[in-house]
This record gives structure tokens, C-alpha cells and sequence, in this order.
């Protein structure tokens, strides 16, 4: 039973989930919509297992730290904020069809962890010796999962909103969709959740920099990317009750932003240099 | 005042209090500030002629795209939402302020008419009678109602949450708040550095860009540097200093081990481990056997001075490394003859004292042992900002949490006596999320309707 048995069985869940999400767009099943669901908790439940046994493999190794610490763990675990957001809105929503477009994500996700990523436990380097790391990793990944349902639910809409204003009939994959009234507001909801939490991500990220460095504001690329986001989303909530600005360029929006918090999550690292490129 | 003069402000006043103005402000911000992500802030103008060529060079420089986020025009983008931050709440304040200090409680027909959610029933009860029934359903929903009788009505008023309309008032006021702090920190802090030897001690530090060093009032000595590893590795664990600090020439702080994460602080000022590295010459432990004597001695010398040797020999190091390749410390030395001749220069390891390389001398050497002085870099600080920094951080989440997850929620009902029993009006309003509302309201009305009829 180890660590790895179990994020295997997480990738294999949430492309199952993925495939039967679409066939659902197809074929219209609510069983099919209900096994994907199902699919979606057993990743879920195998990507909680498996990071629990990671985090005692690296106790027993005598690391004592929160499997949060290098690229393919923070891989893994926004993965599992993506699911648990996903969860969360399916419990409240019941729209399925919303499934094909944020379980995706989860799989690229997971799958790019399994097979391009060093799962390697390595001990702390002195930098990221903190218990700052744990909050400011949680709370950045909960928001970027909130913007990842938001960003899904936005594609949506933009895809159905035409459709709507032509009063065109429900033929087709986007037949099955919530209406754009439904869409809108579970992108709105998912960014309520997410901003707050990118929030305190960008302020945890700030008060461990003035406590470990002497400066909680440095404009490493990191952080400006992060404060880009911040200023994407906020944008995107005043937009919200601003004439002109309802409905489709909202939705462009969230777009927009989950496309910048993935360069703020990857790109920056990967691309360009600064304090957090020893993430990789 | 002119009327010109009048609607000119104004004009200037709508400008600055429009939602599409923070919008397109908000943009700008996140455009702008990808520049400084892609161009590396604060380099030597060298660096940036050889990365951008001569003519680019000269227009990023003019841009302030070196260090833009210092730069007149992205402190005045800030400056202006920071106007318009300001202006936007307190435009829409003073109505907010009425509804949640002067509560309506005593609400006319035109007002239940303007109500999403309303509903009216008549009930076989006189109006005390109605009332006595109602009241309770507003305490278990909202609160205890406000009863006014007026003009032969009965009027009731509750409300829940009304504090909840100043979240978003928070919200901005922390990003003011934050600022503030941020030009504290600027105004009356600085960022500085200092790199002490170990067993020295120093009152200076040196500002970025400072020409003068800057006196701390107190002097920091450094005991004593070390790096550890994880076993086996040269992955790094932990790097340490031992500071002390002596304040009027009285020790204030005993052997304080700082690390990275884990900083010293005293009388506002923080020191922070942030680099290290050799400070001067090693010195170097050998043991000298005369090949002829079969004499052993000891001696401790530094690099690049001769030291006598017996029968007017004399030798020289000339070269030390921590790691030669991967056979760890190593010395590069040589041997002069007593007629001055300078013979071929071999290396000595510590770890493997049998490879000592020709050695065609009437000596052999070994490196018994070595030790390197360090000295440490610390980063200080004085931030008097900071927590007026933090203080807007938390009114900043509380504000954001207040205004996502709470709504003011408000019910009136009017009660009105109606041949031989009363008419009831109810309405409802939230100031947020409106479906949510419209349920409660739903079976707020289905509540009345059972109360009634018990």
C-alpha cells in the first residue's frame, strides 16, 4: 500500500470520469452522469489516501513535513483542490454536464504528475523550512481550484449563451448544458470562494517573506503574477454590476484569469526566474 | 463658485466614481505589471544593453521598464485607483450609512410595491390579533420586529445582518489601509545588509544604493557561521549564525542561533540570514616528516608565505580548495632548495594522505586539518509600516468574507384593519443574493399562511 499505488488509481479515476463525462454530453444518461460522478468521489477519495501515505512516507523517512514541498506534490494536490471544488459545486448544483469541462483538468493535472514529474521525496530546503509553507500552499491551490470551476463553467457559457440569444433549439453537445443564468452563477460562486482564498494565498505568502526575508512585497515575478490574478478577478467582480460589462466579456474574464493563474502556477517557474523556482 | 467651475467638478467626480473606471483600472494594473515579469528589474545597464541591443535599450529606459514598478507612471495608475477606490465608496456610502442606521421601519404601499418579494392575504383576525402571530414568525426568521402603529396600521420591521452592507466598504478601505502601511515602510524604514566575519562585530550597515552606511545604535557580533547538510548529500539543512548583541556595552542578546525562517529582532530591527562565505585564508594544519630524521612535526601556515624547513629548505602553499574533484580538501604546494631553486609544484589530500603526488624532497607533508573563517551575510530591516500592513491584510479578508457570505436581510409587514377582519402586506428584500433570498421568502410566506390558519 503505498503512496504511489494510490495516485495511479487517482489518474485512472479521473480520466474514467473525464470519458464518461462526455459520453454523457452525447448520449444524454443520467446513469452515465451518475457513474461519472461516482468516479469523481473514488479519485477523489484515492488522491486523499494517496497524499496521507505520502506524507507518512516521508515522516518514516524522517522528513517531518506536509507533502506540499516540491512541483509534483503541489501537482497532485491541486488536482485534489480541483476535485474537492468540483465536488463542492456538484453537491450544490447537481449539473453534470459541468463535469466535462473541470474533471480535465484534474486528469491533465494528474497524469502530467505521474508520468513527466520527479515523485522523489526530498527533504526541506532551508528556505522552505516553515510552517508558513503548509497555509500558504493550501490556500493558493483552494482559490486556483475555485478559478478552475469558474474557468469551466465560463467556457460553458460562452458556448451556450449564442445559442440562447438565437432562441436556438437544444440540439447538439450544448443541449444538455445549465442555462446561462445557472452557469453564470456557478462561476461567480466559484470565484467567491476563490478570490477570498487567493487573498489570503498572496497575504500568507507575504507575512512568511517579511518573516523569513524582511520584505512581504518584492515584485518577484511570482508574487506580481499572483497580484495579476488578484486584479483579473477583482475586475471580474465589479463587472459583475457594471452595464456593458454583464454576461459575455464576465465570462472572458474568468477565462482570462485561470489562463494567467496557470502561468502564475507553472509558467512563472518553469519560464522565467525568481524566488520560487526552486519549486521545480 | 461658477456654474462652470460647479459641473466641471462634478463632471470630475463622476469620472472618478464610475464602476467602469475601477474596471478598466484594475486591467491596466494586471497588463502593466506583466512588463516587470518579463524584463528582470534592477540590473546594470550593461546587462541590459548586451540582453536588448542599444535602441531597445534606450526606449525601455525611457519607458521605466527597469524598474517599473517604482516608476512615476505605475505609481500614478495606483495614485488614481486609489482616488477612485475612495471616491466610488464614498459616493455610494451615505445611502448605505441611512439604510443601516435609520432603518425603515414603517414602510408606505409604494414601497411594498417596489419589492421583488411581496405578498398579500387576508386573515378572518383582527390586527393585535394578526400581529400576535406574525411577530413571532420574524423573530424565528430574522429578529425580534420593530411594531410602530401609525394611522390606525399596525407596522412591523425586522432585519438581520445589517452590518454585512459595510464588508465591501471594508474590503476597499483595507487596500487604502495597505498602502498606507507601504508608505510608512517606505518613508521611515529601510532595507540594508552587512556581512560580518565570524568573532567580529559591527555597528554599520549598508543600504541599497546608500553612499553612507547607516549607524544602528548598537553593535551585532557574529560568533560563529555554519552550514549543515542532510546527511550524505550536499543538499543544505540549515544555515546558522551565532549573533550577539551589545547595546550601551552591555550584552542585550547571549548566543542567539539565527537561521533562514527563524530572524533576530531587536529595537525594530530584524537581522536575517541570507548568504555566507569565506572570509580571508584558510588556515592550514600540516604534519612535516623528515624523510631523513624521520622527525614529525606540526605546523599551522596560511597560503602564499614560505615557512622555513630544516637545512635551508623552506616550502609554500600555494593553492587551497574544499573539494578537489570529489576527493574533498586539497593543498597545492611547493618546495624550495636552500640554493633558491623552485621545485615542481604537487598537491596534498586529506583524505587520502598515501596520494601525495611526486614529492622528491628530503620532506613529506600531509594536511592534517584546516579551518575556514566565515563570514555571514544578514539581511536587515526596519519596517515600521508593517503592521498597519497587516492590519489592512485582515480587514481585507474579513471585509471580502463579509461581503460574499452575509447579506442584510430586512421584512416588513403591514397590518390593516379590513371589515371584520385585517389585511396583511409582507415584503422582503436582501441586499445580495437574490434567489437565495426569494426561497426564504417562499416559506416565510407558507409559515404565515400555517400560522394563520392555526
Amino acid at each position: 500500500m503505498t503512496s504511489s499505488l494510490f495516485f495511479n488509481i487517482t489518474t485512472i479515476a479521473y480520466f474514467a470520469a473525464m470519458v464518461l463525462f462526455i459520453i454523457y454530453l452525447v448520449s444524454r444518461s443520467r446513469a452515465v452522469a451518475l457513474a461519472a460522478t461516482g468516479a469523481v468521489w473514488a479519485g477523489f477519495a484515492a488522491n486523499t489516501l494517496a497524499i496521507g501515505l505520502r506524507w507518512r512516507e516521508a515522516y518514516a523517512l524522517g522528513f517531518e513535513q506536509a507533502p506540499l514541498s516540491n512541483l509534483y506534490e503541489s501537482v497532485v494536490f491541486f488536482a485534489w483542490s480541483i476535485a474537492l471544488c468540483y465536488l463542492l459545486m456538484d453537491f450544490k448544483y447537481k449539473q453534470r454536464a459541468v463535469g466535462a469541462f473541470v474533471i480535465p483538468f484534474a486528469f491533465i493535472f494528474m497524469i502530467w504528475a505521474q508520468l513527466g514529474l520527479n515523485a522523489q521525496i526530498q527533504p526541506l530546503v532551508p528556505a522552505l523550512q516553515s510552517n508558513w509553507l503548509t497555509y500558504h500552499v493550501i490556500t493558493c491551490f483552494l482559490g486556483y481550484a475555485g478559478f478552475a470551476v469558474a474557468c469551466g463553467a465560463s467556457i460553458m457559457y460562452l458556448l451556450v449563451i449564442g445559442r440562447e440569444e438565437r432562441k436556438g433549439d437544444k440540439q447538439g453537445l450544448t443541449g444538455i448544458f445549465p442555462s446561462a443564468k445557472v452557469l453564470d452563477d456557478i462561476n461567480y460562486k466559484a470565484i467567491m470562494f476563490g478570490f477570498p482564498m487567493l487573498s489570503l494565498g498572496i497575504i500568507t505568502g507575504a507575512a512568511w517573506a517579511n518573516y523569513a526575508w524582511g520584505t512581504y512585497w518584492s515584485w518577484d515575478p511570482k508574487e506580481t503574477w499572483s497580484l495579476i490574478i488578484w486584479f483579473i478577478y477583482a475586475a471580474f467582480l465589479h463587472a459583475r454590476f457594471t452595464r456593458g460589462w454583464v454576461g459575455r466579456k464576465a465570462a472572458w474574464l474568468s477565462v482570462i484569469g485561470f489562463v494567467a493563474t496557470i502561468f502564475c502556477y507553472l509558467g512563472v517557474n518553469l519560464l522565467l526566474a525568481g524566488l520560487h523556482s526552486y519549486g521545480s | 463658485m461658477t456654474t462652470q467651475k460647479r459641473s466641471f467638478l462634478y463632471s470630475l467626480w463622476d469620472f472618478f466614481a464610475s464602476l467602469k473606471l475601477s474596471i478598466i483600472l484594475l486591467i491596466l494594473l494586471a497588463a502593466t505589471s506583466i512588463i516587470g515579469t518579463l524584463i528582470q528589474q534592477n540590473r546594470s545597464p550593461q546587462e541590459y544593453q548586451q540582453m536588448y541591443g542599444e535602441t531597445l535599450h534606450r526606449l525601455f529606459d525611457l519607458l521605466n521598464f527597469y524598474d517599473m514598478y517604482h516608476s512615476w507612471w505605475f505609481l500614478a495608475l495606483l495614485g488614481i485607483f486609489a482616488v477612485n477606490l475612495t471616491t466610488c465608496s464614498l459616493k455610494r456610502l451615505p445611502r448605505v450609512w441611512k439604510q443601516v442606521f435609520e432603518p425603515l421601519t414603517v414602510a408606505d404601499d409604494a414601497h411594498y410595491n417596489s419589492l421583488s418579494n411581496r405578498h398579500e392575504l387576508r386573515v378572518p383576525l383582527a390586527p393585535e390579533a394578526a400581529r400576535d402571530r406574525l411577530a413571532p414568525l420574524f423573530g424565528e426568521a430574522l429578529a425580534a420586529p420593530v411594531t410602530t402603529e401609525a394611522d390606525g396600521r399596525i407596522h412591523l420591521y425586522a432585519e438581520k445582518h445589517p452590518w454585512s452592507r459595510f464588508g465591501v466598504y471594508v474590503t476597499h478601505l483595507s487596500i487604502l489601509i495597505i498602502f498606507v502601511g507601504a508608505i510608512i515602510g517606505n518613508l521611515w524604514g529601510f532595507k540594508a545588509f552587512v556581512s560580518i566575519e565570524e568573532g567580529t562585530s559591527t555597528d554599520k550597515v549598508w543600504t541599497a544604493g546608500g553612499q553612507e552606511p547607516l549607524d544602528l545604535g548598537f553593535t551585532v557580533r557574529c560568533d560563529d557561521f555554519a552550514v549543515t547538510y542532510y546527511d550524505g548529500t550536499n543538499r543544505p539543512k540549515e544555515y546558522m549564525s551565532i549573533l550577539n548583541i551589545i547595546d550601551n556595552g552591555e550584552e542585550v542578546v547571549s548566543n542567539r542561533k539565527v537561521v533562514v525562517n527563524d530572524p533576530l529582532k531587536y529595537k525594530g530591527i530584524t537581522f536575517y540570514q541570507s548568504s555566507f562565505g569565506p572570509a580571508g585564508n584558510p588556515q592550514l594544519n600540516l604534519e612535516i616528516t623528515d624523510k631523513a630524521s624521520g622527525e614529525v612535526r606540526e605546523v599551522t601556515v596560511t597560503e602564499g608565505r614560505h615557512y622555513p624547513l630544516s637545512a635551508g629548505y623552506s616550502f609554500a602553499v600555494t593553492g587551497y580548495t574544499d573539494s578537489y574533484g570529489q576527493f574533498g580538501p586539497a593543498v597545492e604546494m611547493h618546495v624550495n632548495t636552500p640554493e633558491g631553486l623552485h621545485k615542481a609544484p604537487f598537491v596534498v589530500l586529506k583524505n587520502f594522505p598515501g596520494f601525495g603526488g611526486k614529492q622528491d624532497s628530503p620532506f613529506s607533508f600531509a594536511l592534517l586539518d584546516y579551518q575556514q573563517k566565515h563570514y555571514t551575510g544578514l539581511q536587515v530591516k526596519k519596517d515600521p509600516g508593517v503592521w498597519v500592513v497587516w492590519l489592512g491584510c485582515a480587514l481585507l479578508v474579513l471585509g471580502s468574507i463579509a461581503a460574499f457570505t452575509l447579506s442584510h436581510r430586512r421584512l416588513w409587514a403591514c397590518i390593516v384593519p379590513a371589515g371584520k377582519g385585517s389585511k396583511i402586506l409582507l415584503g422582503g428584500n436582501a441586499h445580495r443574493n437574490q434567489p437565495a433570498f426569494a426561497l426564504f421568502f417562499d416559506d416565510l410566506k407558507q409559515r404565515t399562511n400555517d400560522a394563520i390558519k392555526a
